[in-house]
């Protein structure tokens, strides 16, 4: 399948600089030994930027938003809509319009599937989710198909971690409703071609979600270009604060829907008979939002702009192909996932022969390295691979190759703990 | 850090005691550590007045300190009622490993008393709370 985002001119950096700025890499471990961080697809820590951003909204900037006739009030609400407005330039949104603030991915997904899909789907309606979902774009599936009667049905996966192309396409011939897929893969690291599946779920006349929690923090993404319906992020993987994400959704599509929470500033008009909605974003942000860190979700996207996306995903493939490289000279070491680099992006899923990913992160904690080892909410995939776990690594811009050794030197420690052959 | 995995676990890993499927037996239960997909069954075989444990095994896939756990705790149930059984102290079982269990690996180390203690009642148990049981197992003092 094609590959979405060439590659425009590329600025290496250097990820190991990048660490200074980052108060957590000072951070004493027990080990003795630096913090080599390869957790990021589970969340990323924050640069001071971002952690000052927050203080100086907390500390300045802040009062509700909305509604405050004063100046301190129509300075929050500025800023915080001048961060859906980045946002919404950082993800390629046509309008900032269209851009929800939510508390995460799981929100964003939660509200489509409460929202679109209650007032859109009836018994005999088919909806598509896939073998590869993190459980946040599947489990809001099951209860949605629940509640109305649809079918649901997941598109398979192949051994080597793609979505079944001939598997899809033989779904998509029953016209289903809705089509929701993840742009990267949490568990397998599979990048998707999102553009190409967008056009054939198109042609059967199906909307589009796309789960883009672990895509947008590590590669250019452009909703619009991507042709995509919905897309759904969160702020927390991508340098920002914890407890703010996005939905994005096309205009005509957010209108149409009923609010997914109701009450304060998402309504225009209240009597005790009844209620007029506020126009989108707004209808869908009830009560107050997450005001600050909204601000720092600006400073993490400044950030990353100041590093440029491009160079991000140049970063994350190079870290991908040496660790990848690396992974597969370890015998008896199994490696999840696409081979090629153009589909992989920097998360890394393994298992290792006769020993449990639990006590494989326990032996890397001990090395100072912090990877994620279960089933990264995303049991399905384990089951495809009758696996109970994997061992999982992902990189980000503050990973360099020496992680990449220290990645290694922790596998060379668990085999000689566990006497591997 | 290698002194959680030290011999003496990983010895019980490599070759546990009690491993398999009793048949017949009187008890069995399934169960698993959702955290990290450790499935273990147990099955348990009684005296003819069904009273006490004869013999008992367990099965399933699991990390070093899972299994090095059941095997030591099965070790110990023989000629045990089950009066005995339902009064096994977790914070036991955790000591029994010898080797300091953290709050990440807790569930790891408790997965055999759990699957124990659901044969004996014949539904799924609860898992122990987790705060009393870190408690008594620092109070213990089972760190080597």
């Amino acid at each position: 399948m094609a590959i979405e985002q060439a590659a425009p001119d590329v600025t290496p950096f250097d990820g190991a600089a990048l660490r200074a700025d980052f108060p957590v890499f000072d951070r004493p471990h027990r080990s003795g030994r630096a913090l080599c961080y390869l957790d990021s697809a589970a969340s990323s820590p924050k640069p001071q930027a971002v952690i000052d951003a927050l203080a100086d909204a907390y500390g300045h900037h802040y009062a509700n938003v909305h509604r405050g006739i004063y100046e301190l009030s129509e300075d929050a609400t500025a800023r915080f809509e001048a961060a859906r407005t980045a946002l919404a330039r950082f993800i390629g949104a046509p309008s900032e319009r269209e851009v929800i603030f939510v508390r995460n991915a799981t929100e964003a997904i939660n509200l489509v599937a409460y929202s679109w899909g209650r007032s859109n789907l009836g018994p005999g309606d088919l909806i598509l989710s896939t073998e590869m979902e993190h459980h946040a774009n599947l489990v809001p599936w099951q209860q949605v198909a629940a509640a109305t009667g649809a079918t649901l049905e997941y598109v398979r996966l192949t051994d080597d971690g793609r979505l079944d192309p001939d598997d899809l396409r033989a779904r998509l011939a029953r016209r289903p409703k809705l089509l929701a897929f993840s742009q990267v893969s949490n568990a397998l690291g599979t990048i998707n071609p999102v553009a190409e599946i967008t056009r054939l779920a198109h042609g059967a006349g199906a909307i589009v979600v796309l789960d883009a929690a672990q895509s947008v923090p590590h590669m250019p993404v452009d909703v619009a270009a991507l042709g995509v319906d919905f897309a759904a992020l969160s702020g927390h993987k991508m340098l920002g604060p914890s407890g703010i994400g996005a939905l994005w959704g096309r205009r005509e599509l957010l209108d149409a829907m009923p609010p997914f929470m109701t009450g304060g500033s998402m309504i225009t008009r209240v009597t005790l008979a009844g209620t007029e909605w506020n126009e989108v974003p707004w209808k869908f942000e009830a009560g107050t939002p997450a005001i600050a860190e909204a601000m720092g979700l600006a400073a993490a996207i400044e950030y990353l702009e100041r590093i440029g996306m491009s160079n991000v995903r140049a970063h994350e493939r190079l870290l991908f192909e040496r660790a990848w490289a690396a992974l597969g000279d370890v015998p008896g070491l199994r490696r999840l996932g696409p081979d090629s680099p153009d589909d992989h992006a920097g998360v890394i899923s393994f298992v290792l022969d006769g020993v449990h990913p639990h006590d494989v992160a326990t032996i890397f904690d001990g090395d100072g390295v912090a990877v994620r080892a279960g089933h990264h909410c995303a049991q399905p995939v384990m089951q495809r691979y009758d696996l109970p776990a994997t061992t999982r690594a992902s990189f980000y811009v503050y990973n360099d190759l020496d992680d990449i050794e220290r990645l290694v030197g922790a596998i060379d420690t668990t085999r000689r703990i566990f006497g591997a052959r | 850090m290698d002194n959680l995995y030290r011999d003496f676990i990983l010895e019980h890993y490599r070759t546990p005691h009690n491993h398999g499927v009793l048949e017949p037996h009187d008890l069995h239960f399934a169960d698993s550590n959702p955290t990290c997909g450790d499935e273990m069954s147990m099955t348990l075989r009684l005296d003819d007045g069904k009273q006490r444990v004869v013999d008992v095994a367990f099965d399933g896939r699991g990390c070093a300190i899972s299994q090095a756990s059941a095997s030591i705790l099965t070790d110990e149930l023989r000629g045990l009622s089950l009066d005995d059984l339902r009064a096994i102290d977790p914070k036991d079982v955790v000591e029994n490993l010898g080797v300091p269990i953290g709050p990440a690996r807790l569930r790891c180390a408790l997965l055999s008393y759990k699957v124990l203690q659901g044969a004996v009642i014949g539904a799924e148990a609860r898992w122990p709370d987790e705060a009393e049981v870190l408690a008594g197992a620092n109070e213990g003092g089972s760190a080597p």
